[in-house]
């Protein structure tokens, strides 16, 4: 057995973090830890690691190779890390050094390990970064993070992990930063390594799909402690474990859509043929302006009450195609219109159309002011109002949003950070829906959110578009989402709509090559039985 | 990086003109006939006229603008009207203490400040952190005037340690000159240090919170390899700035630590000029100090770029 844990518990500061956890795992094969947040899937993790924070005790036995790793001091810990045990994280964009080149970050793994010579340690960098396929013909080591896209860096992250050829590789949350396709290329990668090196995997997701297809084993989180666990194949065959069973069925979830009404011969948002620049430094003194073209000649149609999702890689234009429809950023050429009215950029822009639109963001709590209260939070809209409500009149449109939104009246009192994640994106909702707006721009507004919450959340959603025949631009990267809400789909790519149709011709016939890419990189649950 | 520095020595070359021009506006024309005021309320007439003359006043302002620009580059900074010498040898002098009392601080005070922002941020919360961040509070707040007349009463009344003032000059020795430099610089320092410990303490302890340093731990590298090699290079770069600005703050502003000291530095012959409506002198001061700052910025711009390969390409 590669590793084993045996009772494994953790508290910090005297509050337990994580309670009875077993499992075991043997080289050549990956562990799937499945759970939502707050878990303790990547304080399981940090544990096997020890790189836990201070007041932190761990009770049990973790035992790789059969040395048992709590009667390691920190100096064999050091050892042990790097050597051993390799580890990959979430974040690709801010786990490596922007200060230096990935050569040197992958050759130091080597340099910290035993006597390995400078030239030594550079040829060995050369070669882990060749299996992760970077090749130094065309990603040079000399090359710092900042030059390399997301992809590229948490392939540098992983050369880093297994330079060395450990015996165990934790990967927490790899592919969670990254987009479809390259999600697809990188757990490809891990697998392969993984049979390359004999070595064993432990790979944390809170994407049951992501880890469905790659583990062999598979371990359900709840609340620090492992509440169901076995071979993939039979955890899902079965669904034994209610948890596993409501996991599932929030995972494959579909909210109910019906009772809506879409009015096409009512555009309520036109988009026709939107270019927007961004101007590039000139090259010389006195060289022509160069520019980048982020929207490339866009047209399409929302009409009132329909749904319609975007969907594309980042960097394709998403955001940029958004602040230009919310009037943030002036276009160069083509329209904007939003019933019938021309949409104008900045000052320009008049509140009467401002008013129509409204926007939910991915981070529910980077768009809040910390300071204020729920009830001035959701009514900051009010300042488009040319009369807003005072007094009574005012208390009442609280009440009312934060109700439609699930919310109760006694919430407008608290601050923002006495909400959960969930919850925060329903005072977001709130915030848009307070002066009726009839088109509401959904940018990720899901991606942040666990599983269960983001089935509840897209229930709401799609309650409140057939109440108040409410229309969506639904932008995100997660197919399935865009699959389970919207009517018609929209493909983007490098600045250009590739596609459009409804959501069933999309996933089902797809017509352009890049949409056949992205849905087939789309990791996919396996059936439920019966 | 050689297409950076000249880029940004550009941008400063532009820096310097429109300064210039700002000075030049600010002292020639905006307060009435200079010689006038530099001559006082009861001046005959035709004792103005003469100053004028010397001066150069009696030609238009676009051309006066232009000779003392050429005069500048040149090298000529005009004649002191109070003291009938040379302006740029009076600075020459002055700056022979100036510039090395702000050298002697700067340094003592990042000798000071980076290893207590060091020990404070990696033993966060310790008895040691609790200290630095107190004593550093005091720094802060306590004016350098104050520290100078302490540390006169101390180590130049009571040990005779130092000489409370004045400066032999650098002919008595490389030595001497330290020695009367050294109580000046110390009070200087103080409080910079105080800053700049602090400064360096909240940087390391973000720096110390990235995800970049958690990979460092996982590939095996102890704390203390991570803090040398991961951690103090990305602290470094909001330090920088502010050792720019503590550096052109030390050798204009150490006016009062200069009169505390009877030291004849640059910061006590602008105020000596100014009470004298030496305006000649103010103004070559003045456009020296900003040539100072701007050399300043070129020099944290320059360090910058080696820390960080970012600012290194410049599309």
């Amino acid at each position: 057995m590669l590793l084993a844990c045996k009772d494994l518990s953790l508290s910090i500061n005297g509050a337990p973090i994580l309670r009875d956890i077993d499992f075991q795992l043997s080289a050549g094969k990956v562990l799937g830890l499945i759970g939502e947040s707050g878990s303790g899937k990547s304080m399981t993790a940090y544990s096997i690691m020890r790189l836990l924070p201070g007041g932190s005790e761990i009770g049990g036995s973790i035992e790789l190779d059969g040395n048992d790793l709590g009667t390691f001091s920190e100096a064999q810990m050091c050892q042990v890390r790097g050597n051993d045990i390799g580890m990959v994280f979430q974040e690709p964009m801010t786990a490596l050094n922007p200060l230096l080149t990935i050569g040197d970050q992958v050759a130091e793994t080597v340099r910290v390990h035993g006597d390995a010579s400078r030239a030594q340690a550079q040829q060995i960098a050369l070669d882990t970064l060749r299996r992760v396929e970077l090749p130094a013909e065309k990603y040079s080591p000399a090359r710092y993070p900042h030059e390399l896209s997301g992809g590229q860096r948490q392939r540098v992250v992983i050369a880093m992990a297994i330079a060395l050829r450990p015996r165990l590789l934790i990967a927490d949350e790899p592919t969670t930063a990254l987009d479809v396709t390259t999600q697809a290329q990188i757990l490809t990668l891990l697998r392969r390594l993984v049979d390359e090196d004999d070595m064993g995997l432990i790979l944390i997701s809170h994407d049951l799909a992501v880890v469905a297809n790659t583990a062999d084993d598979i371990a359900i989180m709840r609340n620090g402690r492992v509440l169901d666990s076995g071979p993939a194949r039979s955890i899902f065959s079965q669904l034994k474990h209610p948890y596993t069973q409501a996991l599932y069925a929030a995972s494959a979830h579909v909210p109910a859509r019906a009772g809506r009404r879409v009015d096409r011969a009512a555009p309520l948002l036109v988009v026709d043929q939107v270019s927007r620049d961004y101007r590039l430094p000139r090259q010389s003194l006195f060289g022509p302006r160069r520019y980048f073209r982020a929207v490339d000649e866009v047209s399409f149609t929302v009409y009132r009450g329909e749904n319609v999702g975007l969907v594309g890689e980042s960097g394709c234009g998403k955001s940029t195609l958004t602040r230009a429809i919310l009037g943030l950023d002036a276009i160069q050429h083509g329209t904007i219109t939003v019933g019938g009215e021309p949409v104008l950029a900045g000052m320009a822009m008049p509140r009467e159309l401002r008013r129509r639109m409204q926007v939910v963001f991915q981070d529910p709590y980077g768009s809040f002011n910390p300071r204020h209260r729920v009830a001035r939070l959701i009514t900051e809209p009010f300042h488009l109002l040319d009369n807003p409500p005072t007094g009574s009149a005012r208390s009442r449109a609280i009440d009312e949003a934060l109700e439609s939104v699930g919310l109760t009246t006694a919430d407008a009192d608290k601050f923002i950070h006495e909400f959960s994640g969930g919850q925060r994106q329903r005072v977001a909702i709130a915030r848009a829906l307070i002066i009726h707006p009839e088109l509401i721009i959904l940018d990720e507004a899901v991606s942040a959110l666990d599983v269960s919450v983001r089935a509840q959340v897209l229930d709401l959603l799609a309650e409140l578009s057939g109440r108040y025949q409410l229309s969506y631009l639904f932008i995100s990267h997660d197919l399935s989402v865009v699959r389970s809400v919207c009517d018609r789909v929209l493909v983007m790519r490098r600045g250009k709509l590739v596609e459009q149709g409804t959501t069933n011709q999309i996933f089902e016939q797809p017509a352009h090559a890049y949409t056949r890419e992205l849905i087939e990189a789309v990791p996919r649950l396996p059936e439920a039985p019966g | 990086m050689l297409r950076y520095a000249v880029r940004r020595l550009l941008s400063l070359s532009l820096t310097l003109l429109v300064a210039s021009l700002v000075i030049f506006v600010a002292i020639e024309i905006v307060p009435g006939d200079p010689a006038a005021y530099m001559l006082g309320m009861n001046a005959a007439p035709d004792t103005v006229a003469a100053l004028r003359a010397e001066l150069g006043l009696d030609v238009g302002p676009v051309q006066r603008y232009l000779n003392w620009l050429g005069g500048m580059l040149s090298g000529d900074f005009g004649t002191s009207y109070t003291y009938r010498t040379p302006v740029v040898d009076m600075i020459g002098d002055r700056l022979m203490i100036s510039l090395p009392l702000a050298l002697y601080a700067l340094t003592l005070s990042t000798l000071i400040a980076f290893p207590a922002g060091i020990i404070a941020a990696t033993r966060r919360g310790s008895a040691a952190d609790v200290s630095v961040m107190g004593v550093t509070q005091l720094g802060v707040a306590i004016p350098n005037f104050w520290f100078a007349m302490l540390l006169v009463l101390v180590f130049a009344i009571n040990l005779r340690w130092f000489s409370a003032g004045g400066f032999p000059g650098w002919d008595q020795g490389l030595l001497a000159g330290i020695k009367a430099l050294t109580l000046p610089a110390i009070a200087l320092a103080l409080p910079q240090a105080s800053i700049l410990a602090r400064v360096m303490r909240s940087s390391l302890l973000d720096t110390l919170d990235e995800d970049f340093i958690r990979t460092a731990r996982a590939k095996g590298l102890s704390t203390r390899q991570t803090l040398w090699r991961h951690a103090l290079r990305n602290a470094l770069i909001p330090v920088l700035t502010i050792i720019g600005l503590q550096f052109s703050f030390l050798l204009a502003g150490a006016i009062i630590i200069e009169n505390v000291f009877f030291l004849p530095g640059l910061g006590r012959l602008v105020f000596q000029s100014i009470s004298q409506r030496d305006l000649i002198v103010v103004e070559s001061v003045v456009m020296l100090l900003v040539f100072a700052v701007v050399v300043v910025t070129f020099l944290v711009d320059l360090a910058y770029a080696a820390v960080d390969p970012r600012l290194r390409r410049t599309n």
